[in-house]
């Protein structure tokens, strides 16, 4: 008992503010079209893309942030310095019920009954576990999301928001549908990761896979990444919360 | 290693069981391939370790004839998954298998379908059958069924448990996966294999090297390439790195099985800390982006290396202060200790691999066993402990990760210079081969089959998890429920590695 008194003292507090830890040189964040204008229409990376998610729109690339698995191979592969990858994290978007066209006085209910106080159910219906392995790290004393007035319940019964990784396997659909259900109202959907916002486009089409998180439930929330930082997760959860 | 014994399937079993000898030897993979449009066959590969060498059955049936092959389940238990998927994916039939239920298609997918066929096509809308899924039970006075998952009250992957009851005992445990098969290997078919990579590099985020790996070398292997020295080297290092933050991970969650919250709450602090140099390392947390077929994407540099190293020199005495208040806590102990027991016979038997192995006196390490890449080059110690219990899982864990940062700081001592990748040349069409690698988990095999113009033909990707998986149920009667958190928590297996 005398050990581990002492080795919680000793250790201290390791706890950061989230958006304190600044990712290292070579992060791979969000990747923008620099020089729209440089693109010569080569298709080089449209063609690199291990999940299509650049498109040429009107002679320059277009990048679907929501299939991005931030691989860096679209930069490496453009000749003409169009693209470029930055450590940008911060790509969460608003949708659902939380949507910039949605009434606002629906938006301030849902954010004044959760804003200080968000139970989260977890819901794996298809992912490599990245994501969910992530999430598992928000609990970590160094992200400590319970400071935010957050934290990770064991049933969706007690679930305001369901966290929901990966796509729509044919296997977990009915878990799914069955979670979405027992969770009480008003509640909120996170579609977390580049799978569950995207369906298929990570592994391809597939007889196991049917879709997209929003083809089965409405989301309120996404979080682009492969898988998304622990500060992804914090930053969309406090954008959806208005506590940004 | 590229020979394969072929055989007609009616021998399968003759063949199997004199290669098994008894025991003598190991059943380390078994899988299908549709290879009709290329010789009018299905075949069945067996992969063997015979001594210091592996040794390939490939049992033949013809098209035209029944679908149908002699199961070796009898008397290598190791192989009924094996068999079980084979029967699902491609419709042939082990005759005299003991537990012939579905494995990874559900009650959903209906009968007669076999997506692993080259004439199912993807596209093909597959309607929802409503099957029942049959659950293995016990019947009697007094005991119960308790049913858990596939959603679970932490933060894990899915799966469906059922333990059969009396009272707080255990008498049986029966799971119910593939939750999470996504049908990678059907959806990378075709595709070419350099930029499959991307998604095998995906089938789980915890293997995310051990994958990539195996792939990778099972590319090179086919295509006679040898990789440069330092890419080696390099792959040595991210693969060990990644060992060691599942292991640091891994060993303070298992508190979490018995609400230790200093232990957890350190071992996520250490992890974290690793996870930031992977990143520095790598550009990613787990260590994505870094192998690419042919060698690797990314270099080190001197700052890279010292804070590799600086980051060792502070977590091993603050990981060992962890370990010791496990060490001489007897309320720990009292947990760990007698729990979740898997006899030596038993993990021979199912074909146990990794940490579940060596806790059940299995000396097995493919590392050294079958060296790939840089490791025989390397000194390191195998681990092994005899209890079979969650302590044993626990205890070579922890040896492992001493090990571990032993290898690390070899590899970065003796870090050669070279360039970082070798060209993948135009391969014959139809070649196959073998890759592999001890993932944190155990051995993670590939087995690939190139078609035309450099793609891929078939992928069978084995995950150190899914022979380990059947030994949870082996672990589990016997003990309490309570205790089965605690017992599945020193398998640490990964579902979505299963499930693919």
């Amino acid at each position: 008992m005398l050990k581990v008194w002492k080795k919680v003292l000793a250790t201290g507090n390791v706890t950061e503010p989230w958006e304190k830890s600044v990712p290292p040189e070579r992060s791979r964040g969000e990747v923008v079209v620099e020089q729209h204008a440089a693109c010569k229409g080569c298709k080089l990376c449209v063609d690199v893309c291990p999940t299509k998610a650049i498109k040429l729109y009107e002679g320059s690339p277009v990048i679907n942030q929501k299939a991005c698995v931030f691989c860096g191979l679209c930069v490496e592969s453009c000749q003409d310095g169009c693209l470029k990858q930055t450590s940008n994290y911060k790509l969460a978007t608003l949708g659902g019920s939380l949507a910039d066209n949605t009434g606002s006085e629906l938006k301030n209910k849902i954010r004044r009954v959760l804003g200080r106080s968000l139970h989260i159910r977890h819901l794996d219906i298809g992912s490599c576990n990245g994501c969910d392995f992530e999430m598992n790290h928000l609990c970590n004393p160094v992200y400590d999301i319970q400071q935010y007035g957050i934290d990770f319940v064991a049933s969706p019964r007690h679930a305001d928001l369901l966290m929901v990784t990966g796509p729509v396997t044919r296997n977990s659909t009915q878990a799914l549908m069955m979670t979405y259900e027992a969770t009480p109202t008003p509640k909120l959907v996170m579609a977390l990761g580049a799978c569950a916002c995207s369906g298929d486009q990570i592994f391809g089409e597939s007889y196991a896979i049917r879709g997209a998180v929003d083809a089965f439930v409405p989301v309120d929330i996404y979080v682009p990444g492969c898988p998304p930082r622990p500060q992804a997760i914090i930053h969309g959860l406090m954008l959806a919360l208005d506590r940004m | 290693m590229k020979d394969y014994k072929t055989i007609p399937a009616a021998e399968l079993r003759e063949t199997a069981y004199q290669l098994y000898a008894d025991g003598q030897n190991g059943l380390m993979s078994m899988f299908a391939n549709d290879e009709r449009q290329l010789n009018g066959n299905y075949a069945i590969y067996c992969l063997f370790s015979v001594g210091k060498s592996m040794q390939v059955i490939k049992a033949v049936l013809k098209d035209k004839g029944k679908l149908e092959f002699p199961s070796i389940t009898p008397k290598i238990s190791g192989a009924a998954w094996y068999e079980r998927e084979i029967y699902d994916m491609f419709g042939l039939k082990p005759v005299g298998h003991p537990d012939l239920r579905p494995l990874a298609l559900h009650e959903n997918w209906p009968q007669g379908i076999f997506p692993l066929r080259k004439d199912f096509n993807s596209q093909t809308p597959v309607p929802t059958a409503k099957k029942e899924f049959p659950m293995a039970g016990v019947e009697g006075e007094g005991v119960f069924t308790v049913p858990v998952g596939p959603i679970h009250a932490g933060i894990i992957e899915p799966g469906h448990f059922r333990f059969s009851q009396a009272g707080e005992d255990i008498i049986r445990l029966d799971a119910k996966l593939f939750f999470l098969h996504r049908g990678i290997e059907k959806a990378i078919e075709g595709v070419p294999i350099e930029r499959a990579f991307y998604q095998v590099e995906r089938i789980s985020g915890i293997c995310t090297i051990a994958h990539s790996l195996s792939y990778c070398q099972a590319i090179e292997n086919i295509a006679g390439v040898t990789i440069p020295l330092r890419a080696q080297y390099l792959r040595a290092l991210v693969g060990e790195m990644e060992r060691l933050y599942n292991h640091v991970g891994d060993i303070g969650n298992l508190c979490a099985g018995m609400g230790f919250a200093v232990g957890i709450m350190a071992g996520a602090r250490l992890k974290e800390d690793i996870m930031r140099v992977n990143e520095a390392l790598t550009g990613h947390r787990f260590l994505r982006g870094m192998v690419v077929p042919g060698g690797v994407r990314l270099d080190i540099n001197e700052q890279l290396s010292s804070e590799i190293r600086s980051m060792l020199d502070k977590l091993m005495p603050d990981f060992d202060e962890m370990i010791e208040l496990f060490r001489g806590n007897d309320a720990f102990l009292n947990r760990v200790e007698t729990t979740g027991i898997v006899p030596r016979q038993a993990a021979l038997d199912l074909g146990v691999v990794g940490i579940g192995a060596r806790a059940s006196g299995v000396d097995v390490d493919i590392r050294r066993d079958f060296p790939y890449g840089c490791y025989s080059a390397l000194q390191f110690d195998v681990p092994v402990y005899t209890e079979g219990d969650v302590a044993a899982r626990l205890w070579v864990r922890v040896d492992e990760v001493a090990q571990t940062v032993k290898l690390i700081r070899q590899i970065l001592e003796k870090m050669p210079q070279g360039s970082l990748k070798a060209a993948i040349p135009a391969i014959k069409p139809y070649s196959s081969g073998f890759g592999w690698c001890e993932s944190p988990q155990g051995n993670n095999l590939h087995w690939l089959m190139v078609g035309e113009n450099n793609t891929v033909y078939r992928l069978y990707a084995r995950s150190a998890a899914y022979p380990n998986w059947p030994a949870l149920t082996v672990a589990a009667p016997g003990n309490i429920i309570p205790d089965f958190p605690l017992i599945n928590k020193s398998y640490e297996l990964s579902y979505a590695c299963v499930d693919r």
